[in-house]
């Protein structure tokens, strides 16, 4: 896992790509390290702390305040992307931004993914804007070095040995747009208008039964999560979920984040996070979204 | 945001006379060695308790946090007797240039504290002192109890460690017997305070609750109590709505029988932080430091070194940064080096 450096640092903004319904942000960067699975290394499903240098705060009701927490969704060997959708004053802001804007990054922040062992098959589980982390857990799994800055279609290859499955789950069709960032994805929708009618938990179970030896990684909203967390339990898969909570600070300053842990108390997203491993959660937290006080 | 701006004219002539000016940077900004309740700080600015968790700061950020250590003396978070795992989620609620915050003081106890956090917490107020050719950086340990018998317990097993500098006693508490805040009523602080001043030598710090009628009243019972020194404000009693469902109107209820739409933050209300509370912070630490003659942390909304060297001019001799922290956890060097 990546130390972040003290502070956070002034970036600039290279471009923002419209997805469907979300938007992804690139950011030059060429001092996060790039990802693997070595200590030192940017693991898939660490974040970071954004913050617009101008206009943060004078949305609504007069708000952002707070920086807004984002995992890095792909690292190219000079930016890194975040996936966005405006849900509150501050991703909105952040929607605006354009090439040349300049944000204050706090990264990279939080512990990631652990890779499957004994060639285990990676099932990769997303839902909404929560695919975000899952793609650059794809480009490290297979080996690619991530999508140059105008391509947002992963890179295709794949080492032996690691076995991905990527299930998304969307509300509509301009969302499953989103399924893009991913390669070769299979694709659910509540309305039915792309791929599965229905839930990504459905496709999850089929792939589970498949192979129940395999290691599912999942992000995504809570009640998802929770979904993936009580059918992994029930088929007894080990499962790693990446969790979102309205967060003021990111390094374990405020205890804000907090979800519960199973056999009381709580852990915080930021540092004992944002994946945990689905063992340690007796079920996610409703508000286990950041819905509220802190989009 | 644009960076703060130093204040040129600052004059320390107007600073308050237990301030001794004992020296000046080299480079950048004016790094004032400060005397505080016989600590030597090298500068004014520390960290409102609760607000840094320097354990998680330094896992998360390595010997960086050692070689930029943002402040000049550290504040643990509060400290009970028993452990405590804090308030259920959800705890923030971001408002106009703030956050509300109910986190209910998660903490390990005391005896947890002692055993486990102190060695870590003084083993990196070491190292920060040692990366900047100093002794360590001034630890000083947070308490909160709900008689004065509980905190005279917590102030007695701190005055056993030589690692813990100053205590701060936390008076945001309802009294067990009462149900008063402790804080809010001089007649029951000054009680409580000159209870505990007996059971330590070092440096007293009390944090005066700003939901009072009368904080200057409650700064000199604090004082008359035996307070070495006074910090101020903390977070002003708040609380938020959960969001409305699209078409809810006002007064209807969320859709359970009889009940009013629901309180947002997990614990029901919670404490105002951020620039919102700026200008309650400087009317109350300059009430106050008109009236004691201890020496007063001044806090509350604290982003730039123009915000610091305002309290300061009104009376403070420390400024802590306590929500500007959560926006940039190197605030606290870039306010101290603006000053």
């Amino acid at each position: 896992m990546s130390e972040a450096p003290f502070g956070r640092r002034l970036l600039t903004v290279t471009g923002v790509d419209e997805l469907g319904a979300y938007r992804v942000l690139r950011v030059a960067d060429r001092d996060m390290p790039q990802s693997g699975w070595q200590a030192g290394d940017l693991h898939p499903g660490q974040f970071a702390m954004l913050t617009a240098v101008e206009r943060w705060g004078g949305g609504e009701g007069e708000r952002p305040y707070l920086p807004r927490a984002f995992s890095v969704a792909r690292r190219t060997d000079s930016e890194a992307h975040f996936l966005l959708e405006d849900v509150g004053p501050g991703t909105q802001r952040l929607c605006e931004l354009r090439a040349g804007d300049q944000l204050w990054v706090l990264a990279p922040l939080g512990r990631g993914f652990t890779p499957p062992s004994d060639g285990r098959r990676a099932l990769l589980v997303g839902g909404g804007v929560g695919i975000a982390p899952l793609a650059i857990h794809q480009d490290t799994l297979v080996g690619g070095t991530g999508a140059g800055p105008q391509d947002l279609q992963a890179p295709a290859g794949r080492v032996p040995g690691v076995e991905v499955t990527v299930l998304l789950g969307f509300r509509d069709s301009s969302r499953a747009t989103g399924a893009a960032l991913l390669d070769r994805a299979q694709v659910a929708t509540d309305d039915g208008s792309v791929g599965h009618h229905g839930l990504v938990t459905e496709l999850l179970a089929a792939e589970i039964e498949r192979d129940p030896h395999a290691i599912v990684y999942a992000c995504g909203p809570a009640g998802m999560l929770e979904g993936v967390r009580a059918l992994c339990e029930r088929t007894g898969t080990s499962a790693q979920l990446a969790l979102e909570a309205g967060m003021a600070c990111g390094y374990g300053a405020c205890f804000g984040c907090v979800v519960p842990k199973r056999g009381g108390g709580y852990l915080r997203v930021c540092v004992d996070g944002p994946v945990i491993d689905a063992a340690e959660l007796e079920h996610v937290d409703a508000h286990a979204g950041g819905a509220g006080g802190t989009r | 945001m644009p960076m703060p701006e130093g204040r040129a004219g600052l004059d320390e002539r107007a600073w308050p006379r237990w301030i001794s000016v004992l020296g000046r940077s080299r480079a950048k900004g004016r790094a004032m060695s400060i005397e505080f309740c016989g600590l030597t700080l090298v500068h004014p600015i520390i960290n409102g308790s609760g607000t840094f968790d320097a354990i998680a700061a330094r896992r998360v950020f390595g010997d960086a946090l050692l070689a930029d250590f943002p402040f000049s003396a550290y504040v643990s978070k509060t400290i009970t007797l028993e452990p405590r795992v804090g308030n259920p989620p959800p705890r923030l609620w971001e408002t106009a240039a703030g956050l509300i915050n109910s986190i209910g003081l998660p903490n390990k106890g005391l005896r947890g504290y002692l055993a486990e956090d102190l060695p870590q917490l003084a083993e990196i107020v070491a190292g920060a002192g040692a990366a900047a050719g100093r002794g360590p950086v001034p630890l000083i340990t947070n308490v909160m109890g709900a008689s004065a018998e509980e905190l005279s317990t917590l102030v007695g097993a701190c005055e056993e460690r030589p690692e813990i500098a100053a205590i701060e006693l936390n008076v945001s508490c309802p009294n067990v017997k009462t149900g008063l805040d402790i804080g809010a009523d001089p007649v029951q602080l000054e009680q409580v305070v000159s209870t505990v001043r007996n059971r330590t030598g070092k440096p007293l710090i009390v944090k005066l609750t700003p939901n009072t009628a009368d904080v200057a009243a409650c700064a000199q019972a604090a004082e008359q109590g035996g307070a070495d020194a006074v910090s101020l404000i903390n977070t002003l009693r708040a609380t938020a709505l959960a969001p409305r469902r699209s078409g809810q109107r006002a007064g209807e209820s969320d859709g359970r029988a009889g009940e009013s739409r629901g309180l947002w933050l997990g614990g029901g209300s919670g404490g105002q932080s951020g620039p919102a509370i700026r200008a309650v912070a400087l009317a109350q630490v300059s009430a106050v430091a008109a009236l004691v003659g201890v020496p007063v942390i001044g806090m509350g909304g604290v982003q730039s070194a123009v915000h610091a060297c305002d309290l300061i001019d009104v009376g403070a001799t420390l400024v802590a940064v306590g929500t500007e922290s959560f926006r940039d956890p190197a605030a606290g060097s870039r306010i101290a080096l603006g000053l």
